[in-house]
C-alpha cells in the first residue's frame, strides 16, 4: 500500500510538481515522515508519565515499552510494561496497530492472573488517567488520516510544514490535529488537537529529540497540555535501545503473562 | 445653605441646569460600562469558606457546571424505538454544545458486562431503533436497576430521561460565555420539540441557573422600571396637585438615578439582579427630598411670595432637615459594605451615591428649574391639617392604653423573630414567570433531585482509591446517605468497583461486592479505565493521583436547614465511621447558598450596630439631647423587630436581601424619628410648650409630611415585589413593610414614650 502511493506520488510529483494541491502535499509530507522511520526493526524504552493537575499536583507512573515494526502490510506491534505503581505492577498492554481497521489490544493482569481484550473503541479515551489518549501514543500510521498541507512556519527556530491531519476512524476523539513537522529531519514538533466541537483541546509538543542508529529520531520529552481542563501530562524516555533483538513470539497474547 | 447660594442660583437658572447636565451627562455615560453578571459565584467573597471548598472540588475533579436536559413523553413511555433514538441522537449532538466537556445520558451510559471472560464496555443502548422489543425490555431492567442511572438520568418510574452535559466555561468572559452555551442547547432543543410534540423537555443546571440571573434582570428592567416611573409620575402629581412640580421632581429623580449607576458604572461592573432594585430605591429617596423642598415652595407662594423668594425661604427652612436625612440614609446603606455577599456592597453604595446626588439636585437644580416652570396658584391643601389634630388629640388622650398596648404589640412580635429560618435556594430566588423556576420545578416533580453536595473523601495517599477497606468504606458511606429521606440519587465510585467484581467473576451476582484485595481492585480500575470510550473517563469521580473519590448526592428540593442538618448527619457518620483522613465537609452550590444567609446576618450585624451609633450620635448632636438620642433609638430599631415578626407569621423564610434589609430601612426610618423629635425638641426648647403641647405641635407641623413620605417610600419599595427575582420583591415587600411600621411607632408609640419619659421635667417648667 504504502509502496503504490508513494510511486504513485512520484509520478504525480514528476508530471506537475508546480501543481501539487495542498492535498497531495500534505499526504508527501506524511508519506517522507514515515518512510524516514521506516527500518528500525524494533526498540525498546523506558518512560516515565507525570500527570499534573490544575494546581500543579503531580503523581506519576513508570513504564517500559517495546515495538516491533510491521512488516508487508501488517502495523506495528508493541508491549507495554507497568512497573509502578506498586499494584499496577507487572500489567501488561499488548498493541497490535492496523493501518485501516481498529486496532488490537489485550491486558495482562497478574492479580487476576488472566488476559483480557480491551474494547477496540477504547483508543479515544484518556491513557491511563492522563491527557494522552491511546491514539496519540500509538504507531502512527500514514493511512490513519487524510491530509492537508497548510503552510510554512518556525518553531523555536525549525523550518517546519504545517499540516492538518483528519481522523479517518470514526472512534477517534478528535475532529482535525494541526502538525508542525520540521522540514530537516520530518519530525513531528508540535500538534495541535481539536475536539468534537472543533475547538482547541490539546497541545502536544515534543522536544528534546534524539538520534539512535544515525538515522531515527526520538523525542526525549512529550508535554500534552490540555486547554479545557489546565491539566498536563509529561512523557519522559529514558534508554532508548533499537535492534535489540526481540522477537514476534515475544508479542504474543500468550506471551503477555510472561512479560517482563 | 446660605440665602446668598440659592439666590444665585434662582437668578441663573439657565446656568445651573446647563451645569448640571453637564454632570449628568458625563457621570451618567459610565452606565454603559455595566454588564449583567452571569455567574453565581457572585454572590460570594473571595473567602467564603464554602466557596473555597467548592473550588478546591472542582480543581481536583472535572468542573461541574452543568446543563440538565429532561426529556418527558406524555405517555409516560421512554422506552420504544423512537424515544430511545430521541435520546441517543440528542446526548450524540450534544457533544457539540460550546465548552460541553462530557455528555452523560441513558444511552451512552457504559454498561459493563462479560463475555466470554472478557469485559466488554459498551453503550447501554446503541442504533436503538434496530433493537427489537425483547431487546429493549432487557435493557430497561438494566437502566431501571443500574444505581448509575436510576432516579438520575432515567427517573425511577422509568418515565423520564435526563441527558446531563458538563459544562466547563474558559471563565474569560462568564457574561458572554453562559448566553452561549445556553442559546445553542435551547435552539437544540426546540429542534427535537418541533419533531416530538408530544414529548416535553426541561432545562435545569448551575449553569441554567447562572443564565437565569441575567435573564431575571432583564426582566426586572423591563417590568419594574415602567411601572416605578408610572408609580413617581401619579404618586407626584397626587402630592404636589401640579404637572410642573412633578415634571421638575421626575427630572431630579431620574438624573440620581443616572448619576448613581454611571459612576458606579465607569471603572466596569457586572451586576447580579439584585442590583437593579438600586435605581428604584434611589428614585423613591430622591421623590422624598424633592416634596419636602416643593411643599414648602408651595406654601410660600401660597402665601403670595414671590417666585424667587419663597424658593430661598423653602431652602432656608429644608436644607438641615434634607441633608440630615440624606446623610443617615447614605450611612445605612454603607452598612451594605459589611455584608458577606459583594453585590449587596454595590446595591449599598450605588444607592449611598444615589442618595446624596438626590441631595445636591434637590437643593442646587431644583430650585433653578423652577424658576423657569410656571408658578401656580396652590389650593390649601398644603396647609391643612385638621386630621392630624384630631390625630394628636387620639394618641394624647388614649397614651396610656398606647403605650401599654403598643408595647404588647412590640414585644410579641419582637418575640415571633426567632421564628423565621434562614433559607437560601437558588431555584426559589426566580418565581414561576422565570422559565427556569418551572422547569426545574417539573424535573424535581418527574426525574431527580434538583439539588445537590459533593463529598470528596481522601483515601489517605496515592493510588489508594484501590484499598478495599477504603472503598468499603466509602460504599457504606454511600448507603447511609441513601438512606435518607430526603436523598434522590447518590452516585459513587464504590457502585463502580462493585460491578466491576461482578463483571470480573463471569456476572456472578455474588461477587456484587467490592473487591477484597488491593491489587485486584487497582488492576479492574485501570482496565476500566482503558475500556472507557472519549469523554466518559472516570475523571469526574476519582482525581488525577487517585487519592480520592468524589461522592454526588442528589436531593429532593429542600430547606437550607434541612440542606445544613444532612451535611451533619453525614459529618457525623464519617466521624463515627471512617478514618479521620476521610473527613470531610460537603461542598457545592447549594451548600454555599445554604450558609450564605447565617454568614451574611453575622457580618451585618456589626456593620449596624456601627450605622446606629454614628446615626445616634449624629441625633444627639442635632437634637443637643442625651435623653431624646436614647429615646430614640426604639423608635429606630423597634420597627425592623417588628416587621421580621410579621414575616415570621406570613412567611418565616428570611434569605440573603432579608437580612440586609436592616441596613437599608435603618437609615430611611431614622428619617421620621429625626422630624418628630425635631419639631418635639423645638416646640419644647424654644417655644417652651409642655411635653404635650410640643407632641401636638409635631403632630401639626410634620405629620403631614411624614404620611405622604412614608406612602411614597412604601410605594416605591412596594414596586420592587413585582419582581420575578425573590431578592428585590422580598427586600422591597419587607422594607415597604418597616418603613410603615415605623411611621405607626412615630405616631402611636413614640409620643407617648415621650409623654411618659420626659415628664417630670415639663411638669415642672
Amino acid at each position: 500500500m504504502k509502496k503504490i502511493l508513494t510511486s504513485a506520488l512520484l509520478v504525480a510529483m514528476a508530471v506537475s510538481s508546480w501543481a501539487q494541491t495542498p492535498e497531495e502535499k500534505g499526504l508527501e509530507i506524511a508519506i517522507e515522515g514515515d518512510k524516514r522511520s521506516e527500518g528500525y526493526g524494533d526498540s525498546k524504552v523506558k518512560l516515565k508519565m507525570v500527570l499534573i493537575d490544575k494546581k500543579g499536583r503531580q503523581s506519576s507512573r513508570d513504564m517500559r515499552v517495546k515495538g516491533l515494526e510491521g512488516k508487508g502490510g501488517e502495523g506495528d506491534k508493541s508491549l507495554m510494561i507497568f512497573d509502578t505503581p506498586k499494584d499496577q505492577k507487572g500489567v501488561a498492554m499488548l498493541t497490535f496497530t492496523h493501518k485501516v481497521k481498529s486496532d488490537d489490544q489485550w491486558l495482562f493482569l497478574p492479580a487476576l492472573k488472566r488476559v483480557k481484550k480491551i474494547s477496540s473503541r477504547n483508543k479515544s479515551g484518556p491513557f491511563v488517567g492522563s491527557e494522552f489518549a491511546f491514539e496519540d501514543i500509538s504507531s502512527q500510521e500514514v493511512e490513519k488520516y487524510t491530509y492537508k498541507y497548510l503552510r510554512d512556519e518556525t518553531v523555536n527556530g525549525m523550518d517546519c510544514f504545517v499540516v492538518e491531519n483528519i481522523p479517518t476512524d470514526k472512534y477517534s476523539g478528535y475532529t482535525k490535529q494541526v502538525v508542525w513537522i520540521d522540514k530537516a529531519e520530518y519530525r513531528a514538533v508540535k500538534i495541535e488537537y481539536y475536539d468534537r466541537k472543533k475547538s482547541l483541546l490539546k497541545t502536544l509538543v515534543s522536544q528534546d529529540y534524539k538520534q539512535y542508529l544515525g538515522k531515527y529520531w526520538r523525542p526525549s520529552l512529550m508535554v500534552m497540555t490540555n486547554h479545557q481542563t489546565g491539566k498536563s501530562t509529561r512523557l519522559v524516555y529514558e534508554d532508548y535501545a533499537f535492534n535489540v533483538g526481540l522477537k514476534e513470539k515475544a508479542f504474543t497474547k500468550n506471551s503477555l503473562k510472561r512479560a517482563r | 445653605m446660605s440665602e446668598k447660594l440659592t439666590g444665585f442660583l434662582v437668578r441663573h437658572p439657565w446656568l445651573v441646569i446647563f451645569m448640571t447636565l453637564i454632570i449628568v451627562a458625563v457621570s451618567g455615560y459610565g452606565a454603559k460600562n455595566i454588564s449583567l453578571n452571569a455567574d453565581y459565584r457572585a454572590f460570594f467573597s473571595h473567602d467564603n469558606p464554602h466557596l473555597q471548598a467548592f473550588e478546591d472540588l472542582q480543581d481536583q475533579y472535572n468542573k461541574v457546571d452543568n446543563i440538565l436536559i429532561a426529556i418527558v413523553p406524555d405517555d409516560g413511555q421512554v422506552f420504544t424505538p423512537r424515544i430511545l433514538t430521541l435520546i441517543e441522537n440528542m446526548s450524540e449532538e450534544s457533544w457539540l454544545v460550546p465548552y460541553s466537556r462530557r455528555v452523560d445520558s441513558m444511552t451512552n451510559f457504559q454498561y459493563t458486562f462479560s463475555e466470554e471472560d472478557d469485559l466488554i464496555v459498551a453503550p447501554l443502548f446503541e442504533d436503538a431503533a434496530s433493537l427489537n422489543p425483547e431487546e429493549i425490555e432487557h435493557k430497561k431492567a438494566i437502566a431501571l436497576k443500574d444505581p448509575v442511572l436510576a432516579g438520575n438520568l432515567i427517573a425511577f418510574d422509568g418515565k423520564a430521561a435526563g441527558i446531563n452535559l458538563t459544562i466547563n466555561l474558559p471563565g474569560i468572559e462568564q457574561a458572554k460565555e453562559v448566553p452561549e452555551v445556553v442559546g445553542y442547547v435551547r435552539t437544540m432543543v426546540a429542534k427535537y420539540e418541533k419533531a416530538n410534540p408530544d414529548v416535553s423537555f426541561y432545562l435545569t443546571g448551575v449553569t441554567m441557573t447562572n443564565a437565569a440571573f441575567p435573564e431575571a434582570s432583564k426582566a426586572d428592567m423591563s417590568t419594574l422600571y415602567p411601572v416605578m416611573i408610572l408609580v413617581i409620575l401619579v404618586l407626584l402629581f397626587f402630592s404636589l396637585k401640579g404637572m410642573w412640580g412633578t415634571l421638575a421632581t421626575f427630572t431630579v429623580v431620574i438624573f440620581s438615578s443616572a448619576i448613581a449607576m454611571g459612576l458606579f458604572g465607569w471603572p466596569g461592573a457586572a451586576i447580579t439582579p439584585n442590583v437593579l432594585s438600586a435605581p428604584i430605591m434611589i428614585m423613591t429617596l430622591a421623590i422624598a427630598d424633592c416634596i419636602h423642598i416643593l411643599m414648602s415652595y408651595y406654601q410660600g407662594i401660597g402665601r403670595g411670595l414671590h417666585k424667587q423668594k419663597a424658593m430661598i425661604e423653602s431652602i432656608r427652612i429644608n436644607f438641615q432637615p434634607v441633608l440630615l436625612t440624606s446623610v443617615t440614609t447614605a450611612i445605612g446603606f454603607l452598612t451594605l459594605n459589611f455584608s458577606d455577599s459583594p453585590p449587596f456592597h454595590d446595591l449599598g453604595n450605588i444607592v449611598c451615591i444615589g442618595v446624596l446626588a438626590a441631595f445636591v439636585l434637590a437643593v442646587f437644580f431644583l430650585p433653578a428649574i423652577m424658576m423657569l416652570l410656571p408658578s401656580k396658584k396652590v389650593s390649601s391643601a398644603f396647609s391643612e391639617n385638621t386630621k392630624m389634630q384630631k390625630l394628636s388629640d387620639f394618641v394624647i388622650r388614649f397614651r396610656t392604653r398606647l403605650l401599654v398596648g403598643m408595647s404588647g404589640l412590640i414585644i410579641v412580635l419582637l418575640a415571633l423573630v426567632p421564628l423565621n429560618d434562614l433559607n437560601d435556594n437558588t431555584i426559589e430566588y426566580f418565581d414561576w414567570s422565570i422559565k427556569f423556576r418551572s422547569d426545574t420545578e417539573a424535573i424535581a416533580e418527574h426525574l431527580t433531585g434538583v439539588m445537590s453536595v459533593n463529598y470528596s473523601l481522601s483515601a489517605g495517599g496515592e493510588m489508594n482509591v484501590a484499598d478495599p477497606e477504603y472503598l468499603n468504606t466509602v460504599d457504606a458511606f454511600a448507603e447511609f446517605i441513601r438512606s435518607q429521606p430526603e436523598v434522590r440519587h447518590v452516585s459513587s465510585f464504590s457502585d463502580v468497583m462493585k460491578r466491576l467484581n461482578k463483571n470480573m467473576n463471569a456476572d456472578d451476582e455474588a461477587y456484587y461486592r467490592v473487591p477484597d484485595n488491593r491489587e485486584l481492585a487497582s488492576q479492574y480500575m485501570l482496565l476500566y479505565e482503558l475500556s472507557l470510550p472519549y469523554g466518559l473517563d472516570i475523571t469526574n469521580q476519582v482525581n488525577t493521583d487517585k487519592s480520592a473519590t468524589r461522592v454526588v448526592v442528589q436531593m429532593d428540593k429542600i430547606t437550607s436547614n434541612e440542606v445544613i442538618a444532612l451535611d451533619h448527619r453525614a459529618v457525623q457518620w464519617l466521624k463515627d465511621n471512617a478514618p479521620d483522613y476521610m473527613l470531610t465537609e460537603g461542598a457545592s452550590t447549594t451548600m454555599m447558598f445554604s450558609h450564605i444567609t447565617a454568614r451574611n446576618i453575622s457580618s451585618m450585624i456589626g456593620g449596624v450596630v456601627a450605622a446606629l451609633f454614628l446615626i445616634s450620635f449624629i441625633i444627639l448632636i442635632a437634637l443637643k439631647s442625651v435623653r431624646l438620642g436614647l429615646i430614640s433609638l426604639v423608635p429606630n430599631l423597634v420597627p425592623a423587630g417588628m416587621g421580621f415578626g410579621l414575616w415570621a407569621i406570613f412567611d418565616g423564610q428570611v434569605g440573603l436581601s432579608l437580612s440586609v434589609v436592616m441596613g437599608v430601612t435603618l437609615g430611611i426610618v431614622v428619617d421620621d424619628t429625626i422630624h418628630f423629635l425635631s419639631k418635639y425638641n423645638r416646640a419644647k426648647r424654644e417655644l417652651n410648650l409642655s411635653s404635650q403641647e410640643a407632641v401636638e405641635y409635631a403632630f401639626k407641623t410634620v405629620g403631614v409630611a411624614l404620611s405622604s413620605t412614608t406612602l411614597v417610600l412604601c410605594a416605591g419599595f412596594m414596586v420592587l415585589t413585582l419582581s420575578p427575582f425573590s431578592m428585590n420583591a422580598e427586600m422591597g415587600l419587607m422594607s415597604a413593610i418597616t418603613i410603615g411600621l415605623a411611621l405607626v411607632v412615630d405616631f402611636f408609640f413614640l409620643p407617648p414614650l415621650l409623654l411618659w419619659l420626659d415628664k417630670d421635667k415639663t411638669n415642672v417648667q
